[in-house]
């Protein structure tokens, strides 16, 4: 197993609330890590730790090491908007900024310095198919992103995320809000994007972890319970507090 | 018993009538504010300009009571040139400090910075005009000793410029803060820098609130008459430079009004009648711009 994201003894306070209490997990390249448990345990804070979108919170406080690619991201030297390009995210609720979708979309490697038309027009083209909304946008790509459905804004975002060519993406509960038919597309989306990234998804459904994910991690009230391959700790789980949350005993 | 109900019924029904209609009359009176001024304004204005002749009012540049002859083209270009000299000083400031107020400020920094802004927007005008008079004047005339005597169109602009802060910063930020902060997290996420993500996405986001601030700004500083006749020297002639005496559409009409009798009187409040389009216009766009950022 080849992990491209470690992390190591990480603790996270806010304020002197401890939200996560030293979490040591590795998460393997190419591979759906899910992340479950119960709503408040820390599964969003864990995830915002991996692309330091936490500090954008004040009175946060961390210690312990998040290793990308063997790299500790924490460490001073660190280019936040750099390590932000690779990992990239995608939000709960579909963010798509109030621009045209084509302007959405080439918003990224515009950042990255991409000036070329022609380039641009091919990364727009690209990420669009990636995200499978290629065919339902081609003809209208200078109207409004926010005219779109809440399932197509979503997978608007992973092109979004996918346009700067990232190697992790990080999902938080991002099919929560949408329609079965658009979680159903996105999920299938997912299983193909795989081969190019590592995705690492917060879910709060366990059906989904199942069905797409390959590794899964437990946690529960700061602390990371469990994770090993979907298909053990779901049939084998180790420890009686996940054999609870899975069996929905509590959640 | 069913009387009692029905003569209390037919109390309340008449209370509520009655509430209604002071209701009504009071929403009215600011109707009637606004045709009253309407009605007055342009009967006594039009004639005038019949008389003057609209073109040669409009167009006119040369303004002499005494002579009767009435042009008002170089207090139509005073005012335009001063309330665009204090957009191009007024606008960028205000548009910064909005952002800095909304993006960046500290938390001990943003009270006494709100303050300090709000009060700017409650001081009145004849206290800014000392201001000018005491400080702004003496400085330009300092910079400038051979080309003016410190009373011009770019000393009223810099102190228009700063009459119409409060406005631009106040409406900016609130126009600011009210975009989605997920929109700013959304653009991080991708490697945007702070800047980035505020001048790319928050401020375009925040477009139409903006577009109405300034629009507002401009309406102030159009409108403003005491603060710019006490700095801009009043020579009703065609400004051919920054650094020349100005009059304005208000100033003129204050200026004269005191002795002014007959055509010229009228004239005057002909006068008013063209600031009231100018002023009429701009809400318009106000308007116009809050119906599109409506949609
Ligand atoms: N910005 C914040 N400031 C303070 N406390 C927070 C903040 N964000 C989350 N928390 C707290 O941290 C805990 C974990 O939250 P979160 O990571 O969002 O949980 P989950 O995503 O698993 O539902 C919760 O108790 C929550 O109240
Ligand atoms: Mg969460």
């Amino acid at each position: 197993m080849n992990a491209i994201i470690e992390s190591r003894n990480l603790k996270l306070w806010y304020g002197d609330h401890q939200v996560l209490k030293s979490i040591s997990m590795e998460i393997p390249e190419h591979e759906i890590t899910a992340l479950i448990g119960p709503s408040g345990c820390g599964k969003s804070t864990f995830l915002k730790t991996l692309n330091r979108m936490n500090d954008l919170v004040g009175n946060v406080r961390i210690t312990g090491e998040v290793n990308y690619n063997g790299k500790n991201i924490y460490s001073p030297e660190v280019d936040v908007t750099k390590l932000r390009r690779e990992i990239g995210m995608v939000f709960q609720k579909p963010n798509p900024f109030p621009m045209s979708i084509y302007e959405n979309v080439a918003y990224g490697p515009k950042t990255h310095g991409i000036r070329s038309k022609t380039e641009l027009d091919g990364i727009v083209e690209e990420s669009l198919k990636a995200s499978a909304l290629w065919e339902e946008v081609k003809d209208r790509l200078k109207t409004s992103a926010l005219g779109l459905s809440g399932g197509q804004q979503q997978r608007l975002c992973i092109a979004r995320a996918i346009s700067v060519h990232p190697s992790v993406i990080l999902m938080d509960e991002s099919t929560a809000s949408l329609d079965p038919v658009s979680t159903g597309k996105i999920e299938d989306l997912l299983m193909e994007l795989k081969s190019q990234y590592t995705v690492i998804m917060v879910t709060h459904n366990m059906q989904q972890a199942v069905r797409i994910s390959d590794r899964c991690a437990f946690f529960l009230m700061g602390e990371l319970v469990e994770s090993g391959s979907t298909e053990q700790l779901f049939a084998k789980p180790q420890d009686k507090r996940t054999e609870a949350y899975i069996t929905g005993r509590f959640g | 018993m069913g009387r009692r109900t029905k003569i209390e019924n037919t109390v309340s029904l008449l209370k509520e009538k009655i509430m209604q209609a002071v209701f009504f009359i009071a929403a009215c009176t600011s109707i009637l504010a606004v045709a009253l001024i309407c009605i007055f304004l342009f009967a006594n204005g039009i004639p005038a300009m019949v008389k003057i002749g609209l073109p040669e009012f409009l167009t006119g540049q040369i303004w002499k009571p005494g002579n009767n002859i009435y042009g008002i083209l170089p207090m139509i270009l005073g005012s335009i040139c001063v309330t665009a000299g204090a957009a191009v000083i007024g606008v960028p400031i205000g548009i910064l400090t909005a952002v800095f107020m909304a993006e960046y400020c500290p938390k001990q920094i943003y009270k006494p910075l709100k303050m300090a802004t709000e009060l700017l927007a409650g001081i009145p005008s004849i206290v800014y005009g000392f201001f000018g008079l005491v400080v702004l004047v003496p400085v330009i005339r300092a910079i400038f000793p051979m080309e003016t005597d410190g009373m011009n169109i770019l000393t009223a602009a810099i102190l228009l410029g700063m009459m119409i802060l409060p406005t631009i910063i106040g409406v900016s930020e609130a126009a600011l803060r009210a975009v989605p902060r997920s929109y700013y997290e959304g653009a991080l996420a991708l490697g945007a820098t702070k800047e980035r993500s505020i001048f790319s996405v928050m401020l375009p986001a925040a477009k139409s609130g903006v577009i109405a601030a300034v629009v507002l700004g401009i309406g102030r500083a159009v409108g403003e008459t005491m603060a710019v006749m006490m700095i801009a020297g009043n020579q009703p002639r065609m400004p051919k430079g920054i650094l020349q005496g100005v009059r304005t559409l208000t100033t003129n009409i204050v200026l004269e009004m005191g002795y002014a009798t007959d055509l010229h009187r009228e004239a005057l409040i002909a006068t008013a009648v063209v600031l009231f389009v100018f002023i009429l216009i701009i809400n318009f766009a106000v308007a116009f711009l809050n119906r599109k950022a409506a949609d």
